[in-house]
């Protein structure tokens, strides 16, 4: 018994050299950032830093752009996160049919996932959204219709559209291995009790689906908060495409501001962990109001 | 990128990492920035870059430098404009010495001469006959100066001009002179606006220096002014807001399609391909309209000055130059190669390697001599030379101005001020807002950076 324990407080002390510099590494970074966020600091006049208590905090929360980067964000990100569930489960429901060509047609569907996210934003810029030579553009001449000038027009919708392209993806996938671990004899045995394909879908594959929707909506929610690319290179923030992410790009390295776009950092930590814990709630609670599940 | 850059690049965060868990402020910890430790061995340069065409080709260039200096290496770390302004302000501002030569823009010459981060190049510079500082343009030479001291050498300057499709206004039957007035401009670009062809390109897309450099212009020649000499800003003048308007107008009219998309890439494109009238714009942007593989439009330019209104000329003024930061251990060898970059010598080198149209324009008046050169950049270089000489960076406009320089304000806040400006016109391009509340905000934000002046 003795030996045992004081193995296993030799064990113990080992591991805290290891536990010590994780601890640091991640906790150093958010520390520096508080403290920055306290201070007035602009790069570029380096003989007025100094201490300025909430100074910064206050700035963020008068000035308007928090709020209404705040509210692009929720736009941006729950328009995109909806849009490539819904597509997602669409075309997880498509591919988990047998057909010919099933799996060059999922490796085709997963590509635009795996283009790196400024790769994607440039492609849709110049090859689809330009009004001149875009296919966008070259399509609506086809049916007719006049051509328009996304960007300027549009600028929050083009980056949801690339966002929702990028995404769908992701979701399909998640989604697609949920379709694909359904229990074959449930189906069958709802089949023979003379359930139509809507009834199935509805009362047993969607209540099944649940936690993969769930899992879906986290991680993509997770993900698009930090949605930069599009942003920066399509729309560079105009016509409420002005996510919170790209705010702090702007305060920290247009504004060279390094107090307030830490004070910023901060907020939008706090911000987001909120919003995230309420938006999730309300999707637990939506599911469980509709019965769709039972937990 | 060579071997030693990118291990430098990985060993720096790291090395700066450790040192803050040790312990905090030691802020040296990085700095070295080359091998070059005060003694007698070799040295290795590194200089921070723009990826421009002309700074590629000093890169193809250094070994003859390092032939005649053997004691030397220059390594090269380029970048794109943005992220060359972030990294180098960064590395200067913390003083992380990773840089002992860094191209910096002419805006942020005198903001950082002001805070002491570069070398004085006055003395090592006029030291020299052979180097003869005089021979660089002067209005270039003014902001890079700061009270009467140098403290960058401009590698190539531009300024703006008027380029247009010969072919195009002829058919309309227009004629365009040396120095028109936009509203000339303006009615010409009307005319000959149709489905296909764009009257005039102008910049739309948000940021500061995409859209307030050729923006700030106009309100220059307007009458209007950011500042007057005091610091009170004057963005909701009516100046400025009827340039702002004028140019709004004009492009809804006769402009770009997707403007808010359109900067000076992408009105390079249209230009190239004929699908433009005309152009306002960098007169660099000449070399790439006259390249014959690249632009179907070689040979059927014409050029002409900026368009101006109420003043003699408006082209802006801007140059990439050399400076050398303070904090550099090798200061001495830093400015051994700045000389050789900007001397008369490398021009020679660059023309006679890598082809005439090639050399760096507007920095050395005595390049615009050289006849290999003239004859082949007949087309642009005179009016180019004959705009950069004509422009005024101590006074565009019509205001008093306390800082030198032509399309901005060298004051650090300018960038943020421009760029958030620039975002709100976005929407009235799009209908989305009216100028007037635009202007109001512009100017309570340019008046909050005028009191911290």
């Amino acid at each position: 018994m003795t030996t045992g324990r004081r193995s296993l407080a030799i064990s113990r002390a080992l591991l805290w050299p290891a536990l010590i510099v994780a601890i640091l590494l991640t906790q150093i970074p958010l520390v520096a950032t508080l403290f920055y966020s306290f201070q007035e600091w602009n790069l570029l006049r380096p003989g007025q830093r100094g201490f300025v208590g909430f100074d910064n905090y206050a700035k963020v929360l008068s000035d308007g752009s928090f709020l209404s980067s705040l509210g692009n964000t929720v736009l941006v990100t729950g328009s995109a996160v909806v849009g490539a569930t819904v597509l997602g489960l669409l075309f997880a429901l498509l591919l988990d049919r047998k057909f010919l060509g099933q799996s060059v047609a999922r490796t085709l569907m997963i590509t635009p996932f795996l283009v790196m996210p400024a790769a994607a934003a440039l492609i849709w810029k110049w090859s689809i959204l330009d009004f001149t030579y875009g296919m966008a553009n070259w399509g609506l001449s086809l049916v007719g219709l006049p051509p328009v000038a996304w960007n300027t027009e549009m600028p929050a919708a083009t980056v949801i559209m690339v966002l929702i392209w990028q995404f769908t993806p992701f979701a399909m996938l998640i989604l697609l291995a949920g379709l694909q671990s359904q229990p074959r004899e449930v189906l069958e045995a709802a089949g023979v009790d003379g359930a139509g394909p809507f009834r199935t879908f509805t009362w047993i594959t969607l209540p099944h689906l649940r936690q993969y929707v769930e899992i879906t909506v986290l991680l993509a929610t997770i993900l698009l908060l930090q949605v930069f690319d599009p942003v920066a290179i399509m729309t560079k923030g105009t016509g409420g495409s002005k996510t919170l992410s790209y705010l702090l790009y702007e305060r920290a390295f247009i504004g060279l501001e390094v107090g307030e776009a830490a004070a910023y950092g901060v907020m939008t930590v706090i911000v987001t962990i909120a919003v995230a814990m309420v938006a999730l709630r309300t999707l637990f609670k939506v599911f469980s109001e509709e019965g769709l599940m039972n937990r | 990128m060579t071997l030693t850059t990118r291990m430098r690049r990985a060993t720096v965060p790291a090395v700066l990492a450790a040192g803050a868990l040790v312990l905090a402020g030691c802020s040296g910890a990085g700095g070295g920035g080359g091998s070059g430790d005060g003694g007698d061995g070799p040295v290795e340069l590194t200089l921070a870059t723009v990826n421009n065409p002309q700074m590629k080709d000093m890169e193809e260039l250094k070994g003859e430098f390092e032939e005649s200096h053997p004691d030397i290496t220059v390594n090269f770390v380029q970048m794109e404009e943005n992220d060359l302004r972030d990294a180098v302000t960064k590395d200067i501002a913390t003083g992380g010495g990773q840089y002992d030569i860094v191209t910096i823009g002419s805006y942020e010459v005198p903001i950082w001469a002001e805070n002491e981060w570069l070398a004085d190049l006055t003395e090592p510079l006029s030291s020299d006959a052979e180097y003869d500082v005089d021979d660089l343009f002067a209005p270039v030479k003014d902001v890079v100066s700061v009270d009467d001291s140098l403290y960058a050498v401009p590698f190539y300057g531009e300024s703006s001009m008027l380029m247009y499709n010969k072919e195009i206004l002829d058919e309309a039957g227009i004629t365009m002179s040396e120095n028109p007035t936009w509203d000339e401009v303006a009615e010409a670009a009307r005319e000959v606006n149709s489905d296909d062809v764009t009257g005039i390109c102008l910049r739309g897309k948000p940021g500061w220096g995409e859209l307030f450099a050729p923006l700030t212009t106009v309100v220059q020649t307007f009458g209007g002014t950011w500042f007057d000499e005091d610091w009170n800003a004057h963005v909701n003048d009516p100046e400025f807001t009827e340039a702002v308007q004028f140019y709004v107008d004009l492009v809804e009219d006769a402009g770009p399609a997707d403007p808010v998309s359109t900067g000076f890439t992408e009105c390079l494109n249209t230009m190239t391909q004929g699908k433009a009238a005309m152009w306002v714009d960098a007169t660099v942007a000449a070399g790439m309209l006259e390249d014959p593989e690249a632009s179907e439009v070689a040979g059927k330019m014409g050029y002409a000055h900026a368009p101006v209104k109420e003043t003699e000329e408006s082209g802006w003024l801007w140059s990439w130059n050399l400076a050398v930061p303070e904090t550099t251990q090798n200061q001495d060898e830093a400015i051994e190669f700045i000389k050789w970059a900007t001397s008369k010598e490398y021009h020679q080198l660059v023309g006679e390697e890598l082809g005439w149209t090639r050399v760096p324009p507007g920095a050395r008046q005595s390049t615009y001599e050289i006849p290999e050169y003239v004859e082949a950049a007949e087309s642009f270089a005179p009016i180019t030379q004959d705009i950069m000489l004509a422009v005024n960076p101590t006074q565009p406009g019509l205001y008093e101005q306390s800082w030198t320089g032509v399309q901005y304000v060298t004051i650090p806040e300018f960038q943020d001020l421009g760029n958030q400006v620039s975002q709100d016109l976005s929407d009235v391009f799009s209908g989305r807002s009216e100028l007037g509340p635009v202007l109001d905000r512009g100017q309570e934000l340019a008046q909050e950076a005028g009191d911290a002046q």
